[in-house]
């Protein structure tokens, strides 16, 4: 069972992957239910989950997570559609490397938070704005993944096009876009959980919907059972999202999950 | 008569004070349907070389000609096969090997009788590396030997006058290794091809090669070029033959006397007397 990087059945994975997610849940339950400490600083399970059916029936719920979705994947997609091609291009070529990646180094550590201001003046407060942060907020780091991904395409099957009398186009559509794809996925899966972080923080701005607001008028209120209950469906969304990913990398490269 | 002609070419990696003198003045005349090996110590270039032959790194001085033409870059005439890592794992085996069918290169005014045949030379090449039953497979199902046939076959694919392996079966265990030199040879004398052949293994360079060009480094450059005194039909049990274990002890000799590991012969030479001392 120690020996390192062996492997483990499936039932012991399983076992152990629900194990590890219902070990916190237990405890939680546990603490709550002592009384030990005050429901303010933290509600029990049935608080949360009482709370979580009111703001269904009540307050929109559904509604909520509709419009904070739209907001972090048409953020996360505007930088995907950019980060991509640009990603490409540093990968491809030393030059593009030389005049973009040191500019986007220096901007990722920027925080995106304090973005907020600089966006409010240049986009406003309407939808876009807060599509805008969570779009700073991926971007920069998806560009850097990208160009990485392209990177470490192999140079030997690059090297075997070139042999064949392959274009420099050809070989950026046959060889490295493809051989590059299921990293580029992952990449995608990556920077899709770091766009739900952001969104909390989008709808600092002018929000008046979404559930990362939602979060924050909580506060405003002491509704821990309300904060606790959005950051687990965050939680909730994002895991969803990530299973949905990885099960299209399996249907999309199936040459990869094959037996070896 | 020469079909690959190099005179006088030399390389330098890098420059000022940390410039490389990677190959130094390099003469060397290959006919066609040649099979020539190279073999050196580490760092003699003989890698270099190759890849320059093969358009994939540049020249400083002298010049380079296949058929005539100068070389200033890969060509269609000469197909490559790597040490690994050159396949294409999304496709499988049988894309792989019609890869270049998808280039421009090789579609230009193809005609329908050209599609057929590329078709045909495909199912042909399948056989030929005995990659039937793995057709449809992808590449990372197959043993190290047999992506190492898949890499063959597709290099072979669009009929190219030269093949150039680097090191093509140096991952490969020695039984394997065995299989691949009687393919390899196989292929050469089916195919017509001139092959000129990387490797760090002595019995394969002797095996394989018509001529064995042993290079030796710092500069890189070319020390000796034997003939082998081998029937052009050949068998493993040849490697046991006292004119190929005579040639072995030669070049092996000349590899330890040019690699210009001092420290590393001073070493072995203090083990041997400790051991001896010892008995």
């Amino acid at each position: 069972m120690w020996a390192l990087r062996a492997g483990i059945g499936q039932r012991a994975y399983w076992a152990l992957a629900i194990g590890g997610l219902a070990l916190p849940l237990l405890a939680w339950i546990a603490l709550s239910a002592s009384g030990a400490v005050d429901k303010v600083f933290l509600p029990g399970p049935a608080d949360v989950l009482a709370r979580l059916q009111t703001w269904w029936v009540e307050d929109g719920l559904m509604g909520d997570i509709a419009i904070s979705t739209w907001r972090v994947v048409a953020g996360w997609a505007l930088s995907a559609v950019i980060a991509l091609p640009l990603g490409l291009f540093i990968g491809s070529y030393r030059a593009v490397q030389a005049t973009l990646e040191p500019l986007t180094d220096f901007i990722r550590y920027m925080p995106a938070v304090a973005f907020i201001p600089l966006v409010m003046l240049w986009v406003g407060i309407d939808e876009s704005a807060k599509v805008a942060i969570i779009f700073i907020g991926t971007f920069f780091q998806m560009v850097l993944m990208v160009a990485e991904d392209v990177r470490r395409v192999p140079m030997a099957q690059i090297e075997a096009a070139q042999t064949m009398g392959a274009s420099q186009r050809e070989i950026i559509e046959l060889v490295i876009v493809p051989s590059a794809k299921p990293a580029l996925l992952d990449t995608l899966r990556v920077t899709m959980g770091w766009a739900w972080t952001y969104l909390v923080v989008a709808e600092l701005v002018a929000a008046s919907s979404g559930v990362g607001f939602a979060i924050l008028k909580a506060q405003r209120f002491l509704q821990t059972d309300k904060i606790f209950a959005g950051i687990l469906l965050i939680g909730a969304i994002g895991l969803l999202m990530d299973q949905g990913f990885r099960w299209a990398h399996r249907r999309a490269f199936p040459w990869m999950h094959g037996r070896h | 008569m020469a079909y690959i002609d190099i005179h006088r070419l030399g390389k330098t990696f890098g420059s000022g004070a940390r410039a490389v003198r990677a190959l130094e003045s390099i003469d060397l005349s290959i006919g066609q349907n040649e099979f020539v090996t190279f073999v050196g110590a580490s760092g003699c270039g003989k890698s270099t070389l190759l890849r320059v032959i093969g358009g994939l790194e540049s020249y400083d001085e002298g010049s380079l000609a296949v058929a005539g033409t100068p070389v200033s870059g890969p060509g269609v005439d000469r197909a490559m096969v790597f040490q690994h890592y050159s396949l294409y794992p999304w496709l499988t085996v049988r894309e792989n090997i019609r890869f270049c069918r998808r280039l421009a290169a090789h579609r230009a005014d193809s005609t329908s009788a050209d599609v057929e045949a590329a078709s045909g030379r495909a199912d042909a090449l399948v056989e030929l590396m005995g990659l039937g039953h793995v057709a449809s497979a992808y590449p990372n199902q197959l043993s190290g030997g047999m992506q190492q046939r898949v890499a063959i076959a597709r290099a072979l694919m669009s009929r190219p006058p030269i093949l150039l392996m680097d090191e093509p079966f140096g991952a490969l265990d020695a039984q394997t290794r065995e299989v691949m030199h009687d393919c390899i040879r196989y292929v050469h004398k089916l195919e017509r091809s001139t092959i000129v052949f990387v490797t760090h293994d002595v019995d394969e360079a002797i095996y394989l090669g018509q001529r064995v060009v042993l290079m030796a480094p710092r500069p890189g450059r070319i020390d000796t070029v034997y003939d082998v005194p081998l029937p052009a039909v050949r068998d493993q049990d040849m490697k046991l033959a006292p004119e190929f274990l005579a040639l072995k002890r030669e070049i092996l000799e000349r590899i330890r006397e040019t690699s210009g590991m001092k420290t590393d012969l001073e070493l072995l030479k203090k083990l041997n007397m400790q051991s001896a001392q010892a008995a």
